[in-house]
């Protein structure tokens, strides 16, 4: 494993240092809790996503207080967060490991060191995208642009595989195929985009993105 | 005998009267039991019935009384008469709650019934009502020996308590361990910084107290005596020696840091690697300030190694947890953190213990920012840079931390003075005229703590990894030397905290044993009980068992080599009248005759009526209470068995057994506490040397023509009711198997 | 009862012929049998959902969110704000909490609020339609529009995620809620109370992203429905009712299992046992048929 390797040739003199710490404090979403972990690993044993990634919670503190900067950001464990807070409620510490997850995700991301292609990374970006578009999602778009997220062949095949799907939610008056040309939407989208862009400008200030 | 009275009252009530026939039992009682008065009542423990035996002992000089009724654990202050001997026969959870229901059953539950009257009328008869032993001058002054923590609480609790301490100190000053720490941790809330020591504010309050007297530079050159009038010989750094007398004594001697220098592969003896006591040095050098190394740089990384030598399994180290180590970390992390929240401060630990509201300590040096990591230090390297390579149990991998100073958490090492079971072989060789031995024997005496002059050696017992005794399941202070407490890290690791508490404890169990020693009362477990054991000397042998077996060291030898007996060491257990071979040794009120005559007052019947008898020896503390639990749960066990309650199972003396095989009985089941180390004996050993003691009955079986079966001894909880009736209905079964005992008609 | 009123916020599922549009017809009617009133927050948008987190980040999510109860604050003052989906109830409150709790986050949301004209004070009261439910009406308030009981049929209560955790009901354990046992025994059906997959996660939006460890979440959600002899499943999320009915037929293609079973809303259920018709309770919007409901609604 590379990143293990990597790490072991930092130096002793960068390890468990209080710097990385510091960052995540400082730019991630309730970092400033990821201190009080106590390593009990009930994070761990409680994600119904467990089996699929390779850092627990628990994990993920301690690479944090390790000093460990590439292996968290670079780590595609934060994606596979199904946003179920099990862990959250179950922390003897009260750490809010859910929005922490969902912090560090998205630092990596706006780092641009988030993996690559990481399926969740692609269809939430493709869903708030979707969502700030008209002020509501619109699930035919949605649904489409990720379908076609590999390109146009690959999307043909995930979209006819999933047809049926689609026609009885068509027949069941629960998708609508003229949602296409528009749709849902905010009618002050004016005022909402704006107030995003403000939010956006603001946030990135304090966190020291350059727009 | 002239002046004795025998009185016998049998209750019907409680629905012994609808299963037994009680004129028969009382019949018994008058005949066989020869009571002179003998009477029932249809509610005897009620206001009425008990007049009526008030008026027996005032009216018809009644002076002994066997009551048939309840367990002797049930309505103890309706029967309680003063100055009278008293039996109890179990006729409810002995008798009615165990034995089936129904008309099959009224045979045998009849003769079960008549039995333990019969039994309660033999042992009151051989029962004498103790008469108590009040001294005319017993001192009530306590001796505490060591002035840190725990000795400094233990005397200011004695004097606020209203009882005079005499406090000594080895060193100069008082504070012990304490004296030498910057701070300490946090004990009241938030529980979320290091507070002051407080040692120059007790200090200040011992000297001011008119109460305490401080012996510093003081050693004890010698401590004879018993709990009410002991001699303590003190000697004092100039040479001169004085004399205390007290009636008890708190032993708060405190602990020694783990010699780091056995930690080689830990950076033990090596630059800027410190044990935690070297790190208070260093803070208390600065005062607050930025803390400096040796070499006076400053530091600016630290790395705590936790369990260093301790919760060791390889043999070489220390193999308990010190307990205060996790949390005196943290406190020492929060010195660096306080001072400059840039420092890295990595605290390494296996798994962290932080008793109490240590969780709370924790959290805020978490919230300082201290860093904690599961990992396991393999190797510490020292030098202006120090290199701690370990394993982080949590990434599963070795990695390295480069840092300007390392603290080895050493843990504690009791100062518990002589190891007895290292002793006493020495003292055996040296009596032999070993001259080798003799000077080793001299050798240990000088690093006794106590001193004592005791035959079993001159300090306390040590239990486990070299602490000083205590009973761990009961009586925490307590040590097996009467009238001398163990209290703080000498007892069992711990931090200032938990040495306050139990100093406090220990002071008042001391205050207790001056006030027992003074009237002659028993300490617990038999709290309260005057009587005490007496030796008659023209038939001892000097075989010393009694003095070798005592669990309490309460019996020492003169030149003769005969027992002397310190009435105020003992604490009434038997163990010696078990112990002795010619049975001298009696109370006034528990005797070889007053159970011996109980085990042949039973009716054994012959052998083609194939109803066995067991006997049941049954420890007063466990067994016996966990059968009469079984009676109130209503489990039935066999009508075939006799109960006996002994105080121990140490007391049990091997006639009772060879009486009881010799009478016909079918086997004999003796029922004690666990034994071993994780022991739960109300008097330590006694279950131990009862155990022991029947391994060896073996041969005497065999002579009789007798099977091994027939005899069993067993360890029981208190909370063994169910159990205990499958022990015995297991028993009656295998015994059915056996076939009647051979020696049924022959006693 | 003096008609309740509330400031709605249905969220885009619940939109016309939307995913969960089922959820909206079926919630209409039961309010309707309750006698409460519904306006729904002008103009609102959407709460970003949890998985917005990756794009959206904090603040512009609390600002959106914001926006919502300033809407509610102006044009609805004094009313609660309830949601009928998990997620917007959960967006919504987290958002609300994470700005009572810091002077500081409140502040650069009305910094941002402003650019639209808007300010929002700190009075919204954010509440899931259960919580309405439980809390406004208790069980015996449910019962009494009833007029027909549910009884025969048998129910696994879905509970899902969102709206158990972090925030749950008051009163309910997270491991093993027992309001939507208690709703479906209150319109006399059979709760299957030992259904251990109650709180299981469906995969929530990775059901799109990582489609095949989603569907192993919704296999076991389904599997132990049918172990416990459920015949309808019943959840008060419109994620976890999509998500659990609409990939059983892909399960069935990929792993041979011949899964069938109903999926639906409380609101659902209530609507029919107050009477409602098959369309009132939005049944013709079930992909998987729950004829048995439908046999009752004809009734």
């Amino acid at each position: 494993m590379t990143t293990a390797n990597q790490s072991a040739n930092l130096g002793a003199l960068e390890r468990y240092r209080n710097n990385f710490l510091k960052e995540v404090e400082a730019n991630v979403e309730e970092g400033h809790m990821v201190k009080m972990c106590m390593q009990c690993g009930v994070c761990a044993g409680s994600c119904p996503f467990g089996p699929h990634w390779e850092h627990s919670p628990q994990k993920i503190f301690m690479m944090i207080r390790a000093g460990k900067r590439d292996e968290v950001l670079g780590s595609d464990s934060m994606f596979m967060c199904t946003s179920c807070y099990n862990c959250m409620v179950r922390c003897p510490r009260e750490l809010p490991i859910t929005h922490i997850m969902h912090g560090l995700a998205n630092y990596a991301h706006r780092l641009g060191i988030a993996p690559k292609g990481q399926p969740t990374r692609e269809f939430a970006t493709l869903f708030w995208n979707n969502a700030i578009k008209k002020g509501r999602v619109n699930e035919l778009t949605l649904t489409l642009r990720h379908y076609f997220r590999g390109g146009l062949v690959s999307g043909i095949k995930e979209a006819m595989a999933m047809q049926s799907i689609g026609l009885g939610l068509f027949l069941a008056k629960r998708l609508n195929p003229m949602e296409i040309f528009g749709g849902h939407g905010v009618k002050d989208l004016k005022g909402f985009h704006a107030i995003i862009a403000k939010a956006k400008e603001i946030e990135d200030r304090k966190k020291g993105f350059t727009a | 005998m002239a002046d004795n009275k025998f009185a016998a009252y049998i209750c019907s009530g409680c629905g012994i009267g609808d299963a037994m026939k009680v004129p028969q039992l009382e019949a018994i009682a008058k005949k066989e039991g020869k009571m002179a008065i003998v009477k029932s009542h249809p509610f005897l423990c009620n206001a009425e019935g008990v007049q009526m035996i008030r008026d027996d002992i005032a009216n018809e000089a009644v002076t002994h009384v066997c009551i048939g009724a309840c367990s002797r654990r049930a309505k103890t202050e309706a029967f309680q008469f003063e100055g009278v001997a008293m039996s109890r026969a179990n006729l409810r959870e002995g008798v009615l709650w165990v034995v089936a229901a129904g008309k099959d059953h009224d045979e045998v539950r009849q003769e079960m019934a008549a039995d333990y009257i019969r039994m309660g009328c033999a042992e009151v008869k051989k029962m004498t009502p103790p008469a108590g032993n009040t001294k005319e001058s017993s001192s009530k002054r306590i001796l505490v020996v060591g002035g840190g923590m725990s000795g400094m609480t233990a005397a200011l609790e004695i004097a606020a308590a209203g009882y005079e301490a005499v406090l000594v100190e080895k060193t100069g000053a008082l504070g012990g361990m304490a004296a030498q720490l910057w701070k300490r941790q946090p004990f009241k809330e938030p529980y979320a910084a290091a507070q002051e020591t407080g040692v120059a504010e007790m200090a200040a309050k011992i000297a001011a107290n008119p109460k305490i007297k401080l012996h510093l530079n003081t050693t004890i050159a010698e401590t004879s005596g018993a709990p009410g009038r002991f001699a303590v010989k003190l000697a004092q750094e100039s040479g001169a020696v004085s004399e205390e007398t007290v009636g008890a004594i708190v032993q708060a001697t405190g602990f020694t840091t783990y010699d780091m220098a056995k930690l080689p592969e830990l950076g033990g003896g090596q630059p800027n690697v410190v044990d935690q006591a070297g790190l208070e040095a260093l803070a208390m050098a600065t005062k607050g300030g930025a803390i400096k190394r040796a070499d006076g740089k400053e530091v600016k990384s630290v790395v705590f190694v936790q369990c260093a030598g301790q919760r060791d399994e390889t043999g070489t180290h220390l193999s308990y947890c010190s307990g205060h180590c996790c949390g005196t970390s943290i406190k020492q992390a929060t010195y660096f953190k306080d001072q400059n929240p840039e420092i890295d401060t990595v605290v390494m630990y296996q798994d962290l213990r932080v008793p109490g509201m240590g969780e709370d300590f924790y959290r805020s040096a978490q919230e300082r920012g201290v860093i904690f990591t599961k990992g396991k230090a393999s190797t510490v390297t020292g030098g202006d840079s120090c290199n701690v390579t370990f394993k982080d149990l949590i990434l599963d991998e070795e990695s390295t931390i480069a840092t300007d100073l390392v603290v080895l958490a050493t843990g504690q090492v009791p100062n518990a003075g002589v190891d007895l079971e290292a002793w006493n072989p020495v003292v055996t060789a040296a009596e032999g005229g070993n001259e080798e031995a003799k000077i080793q024997r001299d050798a240990m005496r000088t690093t006794s703590v106590l001193k004592l002059n005791y035959r079993q050696g001159p300090d306390v017992p040590q239990f486990k990894h070299g602490f000083a005794d205590s009973h761990f399941i009961c009586f925490p202070y307590e040590t097996r030397r009467t009238g001398i407490y163990a209290a703080g890290p000498v007892r069992r690791p711990m931090d200032i905290l938990q040495a306050t508490d139990d100093a406090t404890g220990a002071a008042l169990k001391a205050i207790q044993a001056v006030e027992n020693a003074a009237v002659g009362r028993a300490a617990h477990p038999r709290s309260g009980d005057l009587s005490f054991p007496t030796a008659r000397l023209e038939g001892c042998t000097q075989c010393k068992r009694c003095t070798v077996e005592c669990p309490f060291g309460a019996i020492d030898e003169d030149e003769k080599r005969f027992p002397v007996f310190n009435e105020e060491r003992c604490r009434r257990c038997g163990t010696c009248m078990g112990a002795c071979p010619v049975r001298v040794i009696s109370f006034e009120n528990y005797s070889c005759d007053t159970v011996g005559s109980q085990v042949k007052a039973v009716e054994v019947p012959d052998e083609d009526e194939e109803k066995p008898r067991i006997l049941v020896l049954a420890c007063e503390n466990d067994a016996y209470p966990a059968l009469d639990m079984a009676g109130m749960a209503r489990i039935n066990y066999s009508a075939f068995v006799r109960v006996i309650p002994v105080r121990c199972l140490g007391s049990v003396n091997t006639i009772w057994i060879t009486d009881a095989l010799n009478a016909g009985y079918d086997g004999v089941m003796m029922m004690g506490c666990k034994k071993g180390d994780e022991y739960q004996c109300h008097f330590v050993k006694g279950s131990e040397l009862a155990h022991y003691r029947m391994s060896k009955i073996g041969d005497t079986l065999t002579q009789l023509g007798l099977e091994p079966e027939r005899v069993q001894t067993q360890e029981v909880a208190i909370t063994d009711n169910a159990r205990v009736v499958k022990l015995i209905n297991d028993y009656v079964a295998e015994l059915e198997k056996l076939g009647p005992s051979p020696m049924k008609g022959f006693g | 009862m003096a008609k309740k009123e509330y400031a709605f916020y249905p969220g885009c599922s619940s939109q016309l012929k939307a995913s969960a549009s089922n959820y909206l017809v079926s919630t209409n009617s039961m309010c309707k049998s309750l006698d409460i009133k519904l306006t729904e927050i002008p103009d609102w948008n959407c709460c970003g959902a949890s998985v917005g987190y990756c794009e959206g980040g904090e603040l512009p999510r609390m600002a959106i969110n914001a926006r919502n109860f300033a809407q509610a604050e102006t044009h609805l003052p004094g009313q609660d704000i309830v949601a009928t989906c998990a997620a917007c109830w959960l967006g919504a409150r987290e958002s609300k909490e994470r700005l009572d709790g810091s002077a500081q986050l409140m502040k650069e949301t009305n910094e941002a609020l402003a650019a639209a004209g808007l300010h929002y004070s700190g009075g919204a009261n954010v509440r899931h339609m259960v919580e309405v439910l439980i809390e406004d009406f208790g069980y015996d308030g449910l019962k009494a529009p009833m007029k027909k009981s549910l009884e025969g049929i048998k129910f696994a209560g879905y509970v899902g995620c969102q709206t158990n955790r972090p925030f749950g009901i008051d009163g309910e354990s997270f491991e093993n809620p027992l309001y939507l046992d208690k709703m479906v025994e209150t319109l006399g059906g059979e709760a299957l109370t030992k259904y251990e997959q109650k709180v299981t996660c469906c995969g929530g939006a990775l059901a799109f992203s990582e489609p095949e460890k989603s569907q192993k979440q919704i296999r076991d959600i389904v599997e132990s429905a049918y172990d416990h002899g459920a015949e309808m499943i019943v959840t008060p999320c419109p994620l976890c009712q999509a998500n659990v009915e609409v990939y059983q037929s892909e399960i069935n293609k990929k792993q041979g299992t011949k899964f069938n079973m109903p999926v639906l809303y409380y609101s659902q259920l209530m609507t029919i046992a107050y009477g409602g018709s098959a369309k009132d309770a939005g049944l013709n919007g079930q992909l998987i048929r729950a004829e048995k409901l439908e046999k009752i609604a004809g009734k």
